[in-house]
């Protein structure tokens, strides 16, 4: 049973990888492209994200905070240490997961606000620190000169390259999600989604289990954090804010929840609709939350489950034609 | 060592009764809806941006607060009319998405209207501090502790003395006994929603003074709020008050005693190693939950 599974999800990542890679033939010029690179960044988070609050049913409100950890440890270790690209990358993503690992013991033990709460938390403290240790940082005007990415003896130093660059490592995460999520794993989490009790009675390890999705979920905004500060090779603390938080989770509740696909729609289209209105300038914002109100009222299942719903919709009337 | 402590006591005092009155809000909300409301911090900025603007039109100060206040109970209500009743029965995320949504919507709005400055209302009576005890007390803090304790006792009245405050507690207690025993949830969500604009604001008004106010102030009032309710026990008013006056007065000795810089995180240093210790808050009940 298990291979024809694989099967699938790697057919259809195969065919997204392709859909990725065609999207700059439509773009009119290299600014959109930058905007697919940061849309594409979104989406690896969002999509750890919502393995963390779509399947296992645990709300993070700081997640903006392992982006930032990613970005600034890897921009200390390449300038300040001078140590290489790649060990800098290795170590954003290894603190964002140790930080994550400690933080995740006493604070998944809390539930729904409490948990909400303990995570915003954290964020904010974090995000406090990028803004004060100014030695290390920068302090709130930013980290500057932050070399940008060369692997292998490949510089990525064209959008068109690392957006290139982006598509694999999005649709490699994408890939690895579907199929954590038909995995023992994944269906033990979905599990502990719906009742924690019945899953543990049932022989799952909960704390075991909510403890891998939160340090995976915050190793994937580490990842996106590094590559975010070796393609702007500048940083600041504002971009790592709650603000940001707010903005995953609305990516991942617009996308739609426990829809890896939805995640990365919802990514991809709240990184590029504040684009789209720069031109009514202080009126984007005004749109911004009334389209975001409206959509959670009349899509309350996400981007993904209106697509559902349409499709079943559609294909019914297909069914009422061909009976007539 | 205590050098200046009776200062940071007066001004973390005052600073955490605003606290308090916006953890106020956010109960008042949770306990007739479940929600937890995002949008509470820009009733708190609305209250102090909706004065200004209104003084600045002519009217007299008190009348102008008032007026303020009131206005934003109406947005409050209007708020739970337009986004929140339509969701009815739609999971808790996606509740505390549109209020996230409806902040924004109100940041962006306030922007249009009052402009990005920053800008203060003057002081109730005057600017000459009070010599107490070694600490010079600002008259606007008496003022806000004033206002914070004759709110906590309205609201103790509102609860124990109408009979609209009573539905209210069944409403939090069970919604279905209540709406059984002919209670209107909804209604009581409304004017839970109106009640929080009016806490929420005059909170923004007596706070403006001395804090000063701009559109964009209420996503950090709005968090400490959340935080001194949760550090109070979700749920409980007085626990809520309580914690805001916790909450400010640790702010203010972190900021005096250790660094200004890191004076936000104190709050939130504190709440999480509280929550790790005892998850339910100071002053809650730890829940029995049903399998």
């Amino acid at each position: 049973m298990k291979r024809p599974i694989l099967g699938q999800n790697a057919a259809q990542a195969a065919l997204f990888f392709a859909l990725l890679l065609a999207v700059p033939y439509g773009l009119p010029n290299e600014y959109y492209l930058s905007i697919c690179i940061l849309g594409s960044l979104n989406a690896v988070i969002a999509v750890g994200l919502n393995l963390l609050m779509g399947y296992a049913g645990q709300v993070s409100l700081g997640h903006a905070a392992f982006y930032g950890l990613g970005a600034y440890a890897t921009a200390i270790c390449t300038t300040r240490f001078g140590l290489p690209i790649p060990v800098g990358m290795a170590a954003g993503v290894t603190l964002a997961s140790v930080v994550a690992w400690i933080v995740a013991a006493p604070t998944l033990k809390l539930k729904g606000n409490y948990l909400a709460m303990a995570t915003l938390g954290f964020g904010i403290i974090v995000s406090i620190v990028f803004n004060e240790a100014v030695d290390l940082t920068g302090g709130p005007s930013g980290f500057v000169g932050i070399p940008r990415l060369t692997l292998l003896g490949h510089a990525f130093d064209s959008d068109r390259g690392y957006y290139n660059l982006m598509a694999a490592v999005l649709t490699l995460v994408v890939l690895l999600a579907l199929n954590l999520m038909k995995s023992r794993t994944g269906r033990a989490l979905r599990a502990l989604h719906v009742s924690e009790k019945a899953a543990s009675s049932l022989g799952v390890d909960i704390a075991a289990h909510k403890r891998f999705v939160f340090v995976l979920s915050a190793a994937l905004a580490g990842l996106a954090g590094v590559l975010y500060a070796h393609y702007l090779s500048f940083i600041a603390p504002a971009s790592f804010g709650f603000s940001f938080s707010v903005q995953l989770v609305v990516m991942v509740v617009l996308g739609g929840m426990a829809s890896v696909w939805g995640s990365v729609a919802g990514a991809f289209f709240l990184t590029a609709l504040p684009e789209a209105l720069r031109e009514f300038e202080d009126i984007d914002i005004l749109v911004y939350g009334a389209i975001l109100v409206l959509t959670i009222m009349y899509l309350p299942d996400g981007l993904a489950g209106g697509i559902k719903r349409l499709s079943r919709k559609l294909r019914r009337t297909e069914v009422d034609d061909a009976r007539r | 060592m205590f050098a200046g402590a009776p200062q940071y006591l007066v001004s973390g005092l005052t600073q955490g009764a605003a606290y308090g009155l916006i953890g106020l809000g956010f109960t008042m909300i949770f306990n007739t809806t479940g929600i937890i409301n995002f949008a509470q911090g820009e009733f708190v900025m609305l209250g102090g941006m909706l004065s200004v603007c209104l003084l600045g039109a002519g009217l007299p100060l008190p009348l102008a607060i008032v007026a303020a206040c009131l206005a934003t109970a109406a947005i409050g209500g209007l708020m739970e009319r337009l986004t929140i009743r339509p969701l009815a029965g739609a999971p808790a995320v996606n509740a505390v998405i549109i209020t996230i949504g409806v902040s924004i919507l109100l940041r962006g709005g306030a922007m249009l209207a009052f402009g990005k400055d920053t800008v203060a209302l003057p002081a109730f009576s005057g600017v000459k501090p009070i010599l107490a005890l070694g600490a010079a007390i600002q008259p606007q803090s008496l003022w806000v502790l004033a206002v914070t304790l004759a709110l906590l006792a309205a609201l103790k009245l509102f609860f124990s003395a109408t009979i609209q405050g009573k539905a209210m507690l069944a409403c939090a207690c069970q919604k279905k006994a209540a709406s059984l025993v002919g209670i209107s949830v909804a209604r009581m969500a409304l004017l839970s929603f109106g009640i929080s604009g009016l806490i929420g604001a005059t909170a923004g008004a007596i706070l403006a003074p001395i804090t000063m106010t701009a559109y964009d102030v209420g996503m950090m009032l709005g968090l400490k709020g959340f935080a001194a309710c949760i550090l109070g026990g979700l749920g409980n008013p007085f626990g809520a008050a309580a914690g805001g006056l916790i909450l400010g007065v640790l702010e203010s000795f972190g900021a005096g005693y250790i660094s200004s810089g890191y004076k936000d995180a104190f709050a939130f240093i504190v709440l999480l190693l509280l929550l790790f210790v005892k998850p339910s808050g100071l002053f809650g009940k730890a829940g029995v939950e049903r399998v």
